[in-house]
Parts: C-alpha cells; structure tokens; sequence
C-alpha cells in the first residue's frame, strides 16, 4: 500500500487523535464506558493502521518488537505487583483499599495501576500478533505470496470447473516496494 | 410510538440482521468476504449492546470484534489462501444436530426469567450491593470498572493472563520475525 496517497495523508491526519482517545479512554475509564481492554485495543489499532499504511518495516522501527514483548510482560507485572504490594502492606491480594492512608484513594490508585496494566498488555498484544501474522518482509513474503498466488490459481481452476466464477485476490498487507 | 416499542423494533431489527449476515458467512465460498462479514456482524452486535444499555461491552465489542479481529483475519488471509476448498454444500447430519441444538436453547430460554428483570436471581445476588456501595466504596463513578477492576479484580487478571499466554502461544508459533529488516 505504498503508493496511495490519500491513505497515507488521511492515516496520518488521524493517527495522532486515534492514540489520543486511546489514552483518553484509558484515563477516563473510572467516569466513562472505557477502560484497559478497550484502551489497548485502539492503541494498537492505531499502531496496526500506521503498519498497514506505511509498512511493517517502518512500524518495527517506531515500535520494535523486543519493546513489545517486554511491555506484554510488563503490563502483567504491574497488575500482579499491585496485588503483592497489597498482600505485603497486610491486607489481601488486590484488596487496593491499603494501597494509601483514604481507603477511596488506595483503591482508585489501585485500579488506576490496574487498569495501565491490563492496557500495556491488550496494546502489546494485539501490535504482536500483527507483527506475528504479517511476517518479515523479504524471503518469507515472497514464499507466502508465492504460496497464495499457486494456491489461488487452484482455487480459481477449481472455481472455473465448478461454476464458472473467478477467483478473488486477497489482500496484501506485507509488501512494501 | 411509545419509547420501548421503538426500542423493541430497532433490537429486532438488529437481530434479524445479525441472522442474515451470520447466514451469509456460513454460505460464502470467499474467506475475504466472510472475513468483513464477521466484522460486520461484531458492529451489529455493539449495536444491539448499546439498545440495552451496556455501553462498556458495545465498546470492547466494536474494537475488538470489529476492529482488530477483522484485522487479523485479513492478515491471517495474506499469508494462507482467500477461498475455502469447495466442499459439499449441505451436510445432514450436521445441519439436524444444530437445528435440534436451537430447538434445544429455545427451550431452555422459555424457563428464564424476563431480561433485565430486577427479581432475577443474578440481580439479587452481589450486583444491588455492587451498584449502591461502589461509587462510595472505590470513589469510581463508572460502576463497570469498579466491579471489573476492584470487586472483581481476580477475574480481571486471569483475563490478563489469558490475553498474555494468547500472545506467547503465537509467538511460540509464529514467531515476531526479528530477524532481516529490510528498509
């Protein structure tokens, strides 16, 4: 998808508030429908479209898959280091309500660190799959395309025989040049 | 018209549409398509999440069912194949397994209680408590993510989990594909 210019400047325009109101439903989760899951799935969408648009090449220069495995950890860490913290200050595990001096405040930090636990998780996730399921560019592409093109051409063979139709082409989110 | 007949209609609507679409995905030959399709179907099924008032699931709904699914789907179809191998078309005794499975469900349903009811058992049991001491109890207006990330926090975590062992199964499998970089 290199060379479509309308694609392009629109995901640029919008990429920008597409991680704005991921952080927004994020953070505004405790007054609003919203929360981690949702927060993390439209980071990483926004993630996905910057991939899909400009190339999984550059996509792993802004955000490289090691820093995604690591925040995918990461997020589960937090969100278990919240209960240890609660079990070691003596109350029970994600009871957040010891977390500070207010009971109300403990438990709104409390899920607070939560809820950007299970956000960096969803996020680091769905950007990792992506990356899994799109592949390298370069030998392994050529082998999928190759792959796809030999096994269209059945299909389509195989369609012809049936019933005279043609074969769809699917879609090539890998290619870059 | 009054309000809830209105609403009635537009959840029937959207229920009979969802039955169209999910027929649809069943009969076609083309995984693209079935692919939009089923993205199609998730956005019906956030719409019928926001006639009954549960604006938190509609909204995981659109993003995940809609959204990164669909995605992922495409993604999954740019390495495999775009169509599914003709097979036959109608098989009976499938076909008869899941009819008496409907059957089955629509019968099991007529002895639930009316949806939303507030004598229903799972209405009765945590949820009042839940929704009068919640807001004072954690400080959180939204009673969804109190209950979520608070009450609930346990569940919550396992979902986590479930979410980071998805992800490290396909990494197993797939791998991130580190490796050459072209640019």
């Amino acid at each position: 998808m290199q060379h479509h210019t309308v694609l392009k400047v629109a995901a640029k325009l919008l990429l920008p508030f597409i991680l704005l109101f991921a952080l927004y439903v994020q953070f505004h989760g405790d007054f609003g429908p919203g929360g981690g899951f949702q927060a993390g799935v439209i980071f990483g969408a926004g993630i996905i479209l910057y991939a899909l648009v400009f190339g999984t090449g550059h996509a792993r220069a802004v955000v490289p898959p090691g820093a995604v495995r690591a925040a995918a950890a990461l997020g589960v860490l937090l969100y278990t280091g919240v209960g240890v913290a609660s079990l070691l200050l003596g109350a029970n595990f994600l009871d957040y309500g010891i977390l500070a001096a207010d009971p109300v405040a403990g438990q709104h930090l409390g899920i607070l660190l939560v809820e950007l636990g299970v956000g960096l998780t969803v996020t680091a996730v769905m950007i990792l799959l992506f990356y899994a399921f799109a592949g390298v560019e370069g030998a392994e592409t050529d082998r999928a395309v190759a792959n796809r093109d030999g096994a269209e051409r059945a299909a389509a063979e195989r369609a012809v025989a049936d019933r005279g139709g043609a074969s769809r082409a699917g879609p090539d989110w890998t290619s870059t040049s | 018209m009054p309000p809830a007949v209105i609403e009635h209609l537009i959840l029937v609507s959207l229920l009979a549409l969802m039955t169209v679409t999910a027929g649809a995905i069943a009969l076609t030959r083309s995984l693209f398509a079935a692919a939009m399709l089923f993205g199609i179907f998730s956005l019906l099924s956030a719409a019928v999440f926001v006639v009954l008032d549960a604006v938190d699931v509609a909204f995981t709904e659109a993003a995940v069912g809609a959204g990164i699914s669909t995605i992922l789907m495409l993604a999954t179809l740019a390495r495999t194949n775009a169509r599914q191998r003709a097979g036959p078309r109608l098989r009976p005794g499938p076909l008869a397994l899941a009819a008496g499975l409907v059957l089955l469900l629509a019968w099991a349903s007529s002895d639930r209680p009316r949806f939303a009811a507030p004598e229903a058992p799972a209405n009765l049991h945590v949820a009042p408590r839940y929704l009068q001491e919640g807001p004072r109890e954690t400080g959180v207006p939204n009673v969804v993510t109190a209950v979520l990330a608070s009450y609930r926090g346990y569940d919550t975590l396992g979902e986590v989990t479930v979410i980071f062992t998805a992800g490290i199964g396909v990494l197993a499998l797939l791998g991130l594909g580190g490796g050459a970089r072209r640019d």
